[in-house]
């Protein structure tokens, strides 16, 4: 690893201003992904800004209809929490699915999201769930939050407060994992939110998370595995790597998103 | 930005009070080798995939290899030297690896030992499948985990019958 300065702010406002007086700065988080990366030498920031003192942007509420999970929390806390349990199991479960139990202990919601690797699991679940970001400055909804392989709508000095994940009526996350990274070869969430519309958010097969817009239309007019049945996914632009070919992700989506539908139907 | 940057840090290591000087990038687990001789925590992958850094970071266990040690300024670690009460009084756990040969080489001891003590915490009387699958995270080469999950069960029957 490079040297580097180290900085544990205090406040969301601490965080941004030694942010934007450094040069290459980078915020932290758990770590999980961000220090493996700089003892690769494959990042080299100048200054981290460590986000775990900032007591106000951890911990999980419900406000309204709406979980409220704050970005410095861990994905042990939102797997053990009581309340993401009763009211979004789908949730609790996905996050207990993340890398190992060590990695949990460490590992941020906030994190991981703005990381937007393309087989990361939360993001299957706040697109699956019509979830909002809220940053520092504005409020994103997630069909905005992700744009593309390792991007994200957020702004150099923009920092993520919570995720709000409005209650769903129905909700279940399928993954394929990589058996030794745990990382989603495919993952599958599908929800039927409050007002009844159907979401159904692919991880870990594309670039980024996206929705799989004819399997949604199906399922709005028949919430069964076999209404899905017959729909091929097409393998242009998937993922293609030692793992996985894209032809066999393509395949993978389909049997993920009947086995997460069918796990509630 | 000041080259060589140094921070205070203060943590209580196996109960112990400790203050040091560290470089930001020093990482926990070559703070525990290599300024504490705590060399119990074993480093294996480096990559936060094998589990032989585990230690228990304010009652949790985390792979030290994969953190700071100015991220854990104030922090209550515990790592494999912490547990038994004496030379002669191993903890529940470390005897019921020693009892039912819950290892060969013994290199990823120590984090399996901690890990399960996790386990232990969370989760009082874990059946065979969450052992396993708590285990995600450690990796041994030697002994196929058949008898690491058998010690951890034995440890958690022993450790329950104190407790009561």
């Amino acid at each position: 690893m490079y040297e580097f300065d180290y900085h544990k702010a205090a406040s969301v406002d601490d965080a941004l201003k030694s942010l934007s007086s450094a040069d290459d700065g980078k915020l932290l988080a758990g770590g999980m992904t961000l220090l493996p990366t700089m003892k690769q030498r494959l990042a080299s920031p100048d200054v981290l800004v460590d986000l775990a003192g900032i007591a106000d942007i951890k911990g999980i509420s419900k406000a309204g209809d709406q979980i409220v999970i704050g970005a410095m929390t861990t994905h042990a806390e939102v797997n053990l929490s009581a309340l993401v349990q009763s009211e979004i199991p789908a949730l609790a479960e996905l996050a207990g699915l993340i890398g190992d139990p060590q990695v949990r202990n460490r590992g941020t919601i906030g994190g991981s999201v703005a990381n937007a690797d393309p087989s990361a699991d939360y993001p299957a679940a706040l697109v699956g769930l019509n979830a909002t970001v809220t940053t520092n400055s504005r409020s994103i909804a997630a069909d905005e939050f992700f744009v593309d392989l390792f991007e994200t709508a957020l702004e150099e000095e923009e920092i993520i407060i919570s995720v709000s994940f409005p209650l769903a009526k129905r909700a279940a996350y399928m993954k394929f994992p990589n058996p030794a990274s745990r990382y989603a070869v495919v993952g599958t969430f599908v929800a039927e939110l409050a007002d009844g519309s159907i979401r159904l958010a692919v991880t870990g097969a594309g670039g980024s998370v996206f929705r799989q817009a004819d399997m949604e239309a199906a399922l709005a007019k028949n919430f069964a595995a076999s209404a899905i049945e017959g729909i091929a996914v097409d393998a242009d632009d998937l993922n293609e790597d030692i793992h996985a070919s894209a032809e066999y992700r393509a395949h993978l989506v389909g049997v993920m998103a009947r086995r997460a539908v069918a796990s509630i139907a | 930005m000041s080259q060589n940057q140094t921070k205070n840090v203060e943590l209580k290591i196996n109960g112990k009070a400790v203050s040091d000087s560290v470089e930001p990038r020093m990482l926990l687990v070559d703070f525990l080798r290599e300024k504490q001789r705590l060399t119990g925590t074993h480093v294996g992958c480096d990559t936060s995939q094998c589990g032989a850094c585990v230690v228990h970071v304010d009652g949790k266990p985390v792979k030290s290899c994969t953190a700071l040690v100015v991220q854990l300024d104030g922090a209550d670690i515990t790592t494999i030297e912490g547990l038994a009460a004496d030379k002669e009084n191993l903890h529940p756990m470390q005897e019921a690896f020693r009892q039912n040969h819950g290892l060969q080489c013994g290199f990823c001891t120590p984090g399996m030992v901690m890990s399960a003590l996790g386990l232990i915490d969370q989760n009082p009387n874990p059946t065979e499948a969450e052992i396993r699958e708590w285990l995600e995270g450690n990796i041994c080469r030697c002994t196929g985990y058949h008898n690491i999950v058998k010690s951890i069960q034995a440890a958690a029957t022993t450790m329950a019958k104190a407790d009561s």
